[in-house]
């Protein structure tokens, strides 16, 4: 199908979406509600209710095994591919129940891009890396068009300088950090609405940390970016508005604190999230 | 820091564990010389056996009671059509199976329930799908002794066997590049097509030869479902009588005369030849893959 009749298609959706929910108001893309995951028989999380506002990065940060990466899964039913996992609850995208059935979660995932912990660069060039979403998704387009659609997605991910003397060679021959880039504009390339990214850095040294967290600031106007960070501080560089998690005392990860960044990180309302914020905790 | 001071036990210990790094590659290796001498004076045997009866005779001629004029014709050709045929339905069907084990059912009940029984079939003894191919297919379908039934009892017997190889294969491709195409909106068909297939290719490759060389060398069930050891005509159809390598060297085995050992020793130096040519093929066919794997999109 082609890029248009999507979009026709999700505009459908969302009419449909804001007469079924008039109290949708601003603009929020994603809304979670009373979400529980659990994994074979065991609940991961519980009880999530937050929603994500448009052109905001919104960082989701807790100690190890809160639920983060569960939370984040949900959002674009990669949650699907886990044996045993079983969602409850419901996952707005534009006012649609992207867990309804009549939704097929191959759509969602090309309007809802993600970045992993590692850089998981296909074993493809640099070019088939970034045109890959825009294969798959049947995009009819010449091939000035692609090239221009790659090119868009490699400079809005801070790569193209570095790579545009080489789009041809493969993608291992790109360091780490470069990879990780690739693989954000590999998610870029298919023009997604929402960006999700599950601790993009945590195997990337400091300097190409830096450049990743500066390309998120640059392109949050055009997308919404959800974070999943282990990291306070960088929780605290990108982002607009900050969830804190933390499991509760049978491990069932919950949402303690949600708010805007600054407030979280100075004014905290919850005692546990002081404490994980000021390192006394996780 | 404070210097470390080993007690006496402790440089014991250290002395033990170098000892034992030193000695064991020593006993390893005569293992592996058990292995390597077993097969070279095997490979000896034969050649000193059989060599001086190699000759084009051999190949171009059929079976006959002078082992001066006697071949092997009949048997290499049924061998060809047997195996070649048995490849072409077990290579595919080990693939779709592994495919959908691994990439459909991911990790379902069924799934591993599938998996365990395909390893268990592996460990069938051959002659029983001998039995079952001459009951089912020859008689009960009525296919016939002929090369189409052994094609078929060939492909069940490697079966289980090329893909478990199959399933390994697409079991090592890593989980990350699925989800990096799955989080791209990849439906599993084109993850299968574009991820998962090229990468495991190879090893599928490696295990469909693996699987063909078994298939060469089985005699026992060709001798249930074939029944001929000794022919002299080739198989000109499906549905003709057959015989195979491995049978036409028992025949020869089984006689009195010392011609007729040394020329089943020449008619084995043909069959591993036909062997190491197919490695060979496999080989290079892989390394050829490896080399293009995502270099560009087709």
């Amino acid at each position: 199908m082609a890029i248009e009749s999507y979009n026709q298609l999700l505009r459908d959706y969302v009419e449909l979406g804001k007469e079924e929910m008039a109290d949708i108001s601003g603009p929020e893309v994603v809304r979670v509600e009373n979400l529980r995951v659990d994994y074979g028989g065991k609940t991961a999380i519980d009880g999530i209710n937050i929603s994500f506002k448009r052109n905001n990065i919104t960082a989701i940060i807790g100690p190890s095994g809160c639920g983060k990466s569960t939370l984040l899964r949900s959002i674009n039913r990669m949650n699907d591919l886990i044996p045993g996992a079983k969602v409850t609850g419901k996952v707005y995208f534009n006012g649609i129940d992207i867990y309804s059935r009549d939704v097929d979660p191959v759509f969602i995932r090309s309007r809802i891009g993600m970045v992993f912990q590692r850089p998981n660069p296909f074993p493809f060039s640099i070019f088939d890396n970034v045109a890959f979403g825009l294969r798959v998704n049947g995009f009819k387009l010449s091939k000035s068009e692609l090239y221009e659609k790659v090119k868009d997605a490699l400079v809005k991910a801070a790569l193209w300088d570095e790579v545009k003397d080489r789009l041809d060679k493969h993608a291992y021959s790109l360091s780490g950090g470069q990879q990780q880039r690739l693989c954000i504009a590999r998610a870029l390339a298919v023009d997604p609405e929402v960006l999700l990214l599950d601790e993009p850095t945590v195997s990337l040294d400091p300097i190409s940390t830096a450049r990743i967290e500066s390309l998120l600031r640059s392109i949050k106007d055009e997308y919404t970016i959800i974070i999943v960070t282990h990291n306070m501080l960088q929780a605290a560089r990108v982002s607009d508005y900050t969830a804190v998690m933390m499991p509760d005392e049978n491990m069932v990860g919950r949402i303690i604190e949600f708010g805007e960044t600054r407030q979280i990180f100075t004014n905290p309302r919850d005692k546990r999230t002081e404490d994980y914020i000021s390192g006394r905790i996780g | 820091m404070g210097h470390q001071v080993l007690t006496g036990a402790e440089r014991r210990h250290a002395r033990l564990r170098k000892f034992i790094d030193r000695v064991l590659p020593i006993i390893l290796s005569v293992a592996v010389f058990i292995a390597v001498a077993t097969v070279a004076s095997l490979l000896l045997t034969v050649i000193i056996t059989g060599g001086h009866r190699l000759s084009w005779n051999l190949i171009l001629n059929y079976p006959s009671a002078n082992p001066e004029e006697a071949g092997m014709r009949s048997a290499i050709l049924g061998s060809i059509f047997t195996v070649g045929l048995s490849a072409l339905i077990c290579v595919p069907l080990s693939i779709a199976t592994a495919i959908y084990l691994v990439e459909y059912s991911r990790g379902g009940r069924l799934s591993s329930l599938l998996r365990y029984n395909i390893a268990n079939l592996a460990g069938v003894p051959s002659v029983v799908f001998g039995v079952v191919a001459l009951g089912f297919l020859a008689y009960w379908l009525g296919m016939g002794r002929t090369v189409i039934t052994g094609a078929f009892t060939l492909a069940i017997l490697t079966l289980p066997l090329v893909t478990v190889t199959c399933v390994e294969a697409l079991k090592a491709v890593p989980d990350d590049l699925r989800l990096g195409a799955y989080a791209l909106g990849a439906t599993t068909l084109q993850v299968v097509r574009r991820i998962s297939l090229p990468r495991a290719l190879p090893m599928m490759l490696t295990g469909g030869i693996l699987g063909i060389s078994r298939a060469l060398g089985e005699a026992a069930p060709i001798l249930v479902v074939s029944g001929i050891l000794f022919i002299r005509e080739d198989p000109t159809s499906l549905f003709s009588k057959f015989t195979v390598m491995p049978l036409q060297l028992y025949n020869w085995i089984s006689r009195p005369q010392p011609a007729f050992i040394e020329l089943s020793s020449a008619g084995i130096i043909i069959l591993l030849l036909i062997l190491l040519a197919l490695n060979g093929v496999a080989i290079a066919l892989r390394q050829y893959l490896m080399r293009r794997i995502g270099q560009t999109w087709r």
